[in-house]
């Protein structure tokens, strides 16, 4: 009745492997280009090496009516141009799912394009203030060593002037950033840190400028440049440190999206999801997804809720379950009644929590900023002190005293403050990088660092996700071998964990797929069945937990495969290794009790809640949160990205669903859980030379800041001084590898 | 030192020939991807198909 045969099934068993994402998401990420041109942007988080450039390009390349198809090494991305059929984009796909890789499409607009931009404008600031840097600094060389009577005044005043003509346009148009930033900042009557570089900078050129027009003796347009070409690169490298922010909430609502058939009176339409209302009839065929929360009026068959618990097992549905918004229909026609609407739906729920929590996110203050708050007002207050000292104590002209004010605001320059915090940051990124770990930016490693507890989901993060066979040395190898045979024609999780464990054996004929039940068909000329227990036997079995298939083969007894979903190999030395560093470790799951409680015991985790919906999680967290304690969640679900958004510092699985990836602050390749450790550790090292590079500012200040009051400060110690100071903060920040 | 009137400027304008090549290899998205042109030089041209 519900027979189909196997190819039948080629369709949605890849969308399974895609991670449920059904034919319109995917088709709603190509972009049009012209006629018959199309455009779309893939990232593939598992690249690693040169032959991965070379198998990509050149399995896409070469097709007909490719354009362009090129990798990004950097950001992991894919471009791919061609002119034809829409649907090549989803070949494309396929293409690099049989290559071994996990292709998944994304918005380009959605990622901020903006800090694309803003890489290359700093690029074009830094070369332009490196080229007017270096050629001032010719001219200053000469100035330093030798002195006006040696030189001449009016060679003196002729380095000067050349030296303006380089510096004045080249620092307007290099400190655009800076200007417009602190302009921003004084509108809104704030101050941060870009206001004392710009009055800084716009001072230092003044008083050089009315020092070269009075035939005065030091000129400070070096100090000037280099000040802003350091501040640049400091700039550039925050930037680079960050990868880019997508929102995760509107990710899940784009899944959401499309259309549903709904009967009227008599009559079939079709409408779009979000017009759906309560008591809506709506007919589900096998690869759409439910809309709003319903419940089966007719029919039976499969889903996959993965999208609503994260868990991929089918779950068998029959008249009168409920089904939530989210589910995706893997079996035969259902006709649902639909109970919420779409924005009512558990999955809108989930999308308000997400967004709650990435508005308090934004809150969080970076503690190079902290530093910054402190760091202005003490700046101008001495240099206004030194400029009235002068002026008051020292009897000195005012123009005098409103140099030595200037050299004060140059020798505490901010460069080594600048470069202090992001210089470690991009090492330490880039080292978790080539690790296979990817962290949003530096903010996220400076809360990594204060991490005190640490909460896991179980499936797919603790578990890794993928049903595997036990007890597999209690079944007959020759039955084994003739079950995985018949296992290898079904994409079922079960048949396919099945098909891992035995050799295949046997030649296996007409084979009959029945979506949720099983497979039928005849093996070395036997008729067989393989599926769930109590379809294979005729009868009910008691079942534990849905990870249980029974064979038959001839007049043979039954035989029984059980499975579990393992832990990740190096689990309970990674919880064991965290507890040692002092942190509390918990398990928040979506799954039943017995489960949790297994893998907790072997784990040897005493905090473990079970059966927790996303709300749950979130209320749990803030808790925790209320009590000071700052939390890492470690989550790969859709369930878990609210937690995962609101969570003091956040990790998932690149195996898990995108929307987790999307809203946590970090991600790990990879099926062991080491990389908690290595980021936790990395974090930790990192934070440490931070305060170590904050320490050397400090210092270098207290020593600076008496030598400018006395008027001792040149133009050449300026510009000593100040390469000294971000050298070492830079040389300090090289010490990473070495902490580790 | 009139030699320097003319050196000087000879300077700027060396350096504003790199300037401005700097700023059209940035321009030419050189620096887009730098892990995968260190990652290319491995690889073997293959026959381009047209």
């Amino acid at each position: 009745m519900y027979g189909q045969t196997v190819s039948s099934q080629q369709d949605h068993s890849s969308q399974l492997e895609q991670g449920g994402a059904p034919d319109d998401t995917v088709r709603s990420y190509i972009m049009a280009i012209g006629p018959r041109r199309y455009e779309l942007h893939l990232t593939i988080p598992d690249i690693h090496c040169a032959g991965c450039i070379q198998k990509i390009e050149g399995a896409l390349r070469y097709h007909e009516g490719v354009e362009f198809a090129r990798l990004n090494f950097s950001t992991r991305r894919l471009l791919l141009r061609w002119t034809g059929d829409k649907i090549f984009g989803r070949q494309a796909i396929e293409i690099l799912h049989r290559l071994g890789y996990a292709p998944r499409p994304y918005d380009p607009q959605s990622l901020i394009d903006a800090d694309k931009a803003a890489q290359r404008q700093l690029l074009t600031a830094i070369g332009v203030a490196g080229f007017a840097a270096g050629n001032i600094m010719l001219l200053s060389t000469a100035l330093w060593t030798t002195d006006a009577q040696t030189m001449g005044g009016a060679m003196r005043d002729f380095m000067h002037w050349v030296s303006a003509l380089i510096a004045v346009p080249c620092i307007a148009f290099a400190g655009q950033t800076f200007f417009r930033s602190a302009l921003d900042a004084l509108r809104a009557r704030r101050t941060n840190m870009d206001v004392p570089i710009a009055v800084g900078l716009i001072l230092t050129t003044g008083m050089s400028l009315f020092e070269l027009l009075t035939h005065g003796e030091h000129a400070y347009f070096d100090s000037a440049i280099m000040l802003l070409f350091f501040l640049l690169v400091g700039r550039y490298l925050d930037l680079r440190a960050r990868a880019s922010a997508r929102s995760a909430a509107r990710e899940l609502l784009s899944v959401m999206t499309g259309t549903v058939t709904i009967i009227r009176g008599k009559e079939q339409r079709t409408i779009l999801a979000r017009e759906l209302a309560p008591h809506d009839i709506v007919l589900c065929a096998m690869g759409e997804r439910v809309a709003g929360d319903s419940i089966v009026i007719a029919g039976h068959g499969n889903i996959d809720n993965s999208l609503v618990t994260g868990e991929s097992l089918p779950v068998s549905v029959d008249v009168g379950d409920t089904l939530l918004a989210g589910a995706l229909n893997i079996g035969g026609p259902l006709t649902l009644r639909t109970i919420t609407a779409p924005g009512d739906s558990q999955v809108a729920e989930m999308v308000r929590l997400i967004e709650t929590a990435e508005q308090s996110q934004a809150r969080y203050i970076r503690l190079a900023d902290r530093i910054a708050r402190l760091y202005t007002p003490f700046v101008h207050a001495m240099a206004f002190l030194a400029c009235a000292g002068w002026t008051l104590f020292g009897h000195a002209p005012w123009q005098d005293a409103l140099l030595i004010a200037t050299t004060v605001l140059i020798i505490t320059c901010p460069c080594a403050l600048a470069l202090a915090v992001p210089v470690v940051q991009v090492l330490a990124v880039g080292a978790l990088m080539k690790r296979g770990i990817m962290v949003r930016g530096g903010d996220v490693l400076e809360k990594m660092a204060e991490i005190d507890t640490v909460i896991f989901d179980k499936t797919g993060t603790l578990t890794a996700g993928r049903p595997v066979l036990c007890h597999a040395d209690a079944i007959a190898p020759a039955t084994g071998a003739q079950a995985a045979a018949l296992a290898q024609h079904s994409r079922h999780p079960l048949c396919r964990a099945l098909a891992q464990a035995y050799p295949a054996a046997g030649s296996v004929k007409d084979v009959v797929e029945y979506p949720g039940m099983g497979l039928t068909g005849t093996i070395d000329g036997q008729p067989a069945r393989l599926g769930h227990p109590s379809w294979v036997l005729g009868h009910a079995v008691t079942d534990a937990g849905g990870m249980e298939m029974a064979f038959i083969i001839g007049k043979q007894t039954p035989v029984k495969f059980a499975f579990h979903d393992e832990l990740r190999a190096d689990a309970p030395d990674v919880v064991a290794a965290l507890r040692v560093r002092g942190l509390a470790v918990m398990i928040f799951s979506g799954d039943n009790t017995p489960a949790v409680q297994s893998v907790a015991a072997q784990l040897g985790i005493t905090t473990f809640r079970s059966q927790m919906s996303p709300a749950e999680k979130c209320d749990a967290l803030k808790r925790l949160q209320d009590q000071g304690h700052r939390v890492l969640m470690v989550g790969d679900g859709i369930n878990d990205a609210p937690v995962l958004s609101a969570a003091y510092a956040s990790l998932s699985p690149a195996s898990g669903m995108a929307i987790a990836c999307n809203a946590a602050g970090s991600v790990f390749n990879g099926d062991r859980l080491a990389p908690v450790l290595t980021i936790l550790d990395t974090a930790k090292a990192a934070q440490k030379l931070v305060w170590q590079n904050l320490a050397m500012t400090a210092l270098y200040n207290m020593v600076a800041i008496p030598v400018a009051f006395g008027g001792l400060v040149t133009p050449m110690i300026a510009a000593i001084a100040m390469s000294a100071s971000s050298l070492s903060v830079t040389l300090n920040a090289f010490r990473l590898r070495g902490i580790k | 030192m009139s030699i320097l009137l003319f050196v000087i400027p000879l300077a700027l304008v060396l350096g504003g020939i790199g300037l401005a090549a700097f700023i059209w290899s940035l321009r030419d998205g050189q620096y887009d991807d730098l892990e995968g042109a260190a990652r290319r030089i491995l690889l073997e041209d293959e026959n381009e198909k047209s």
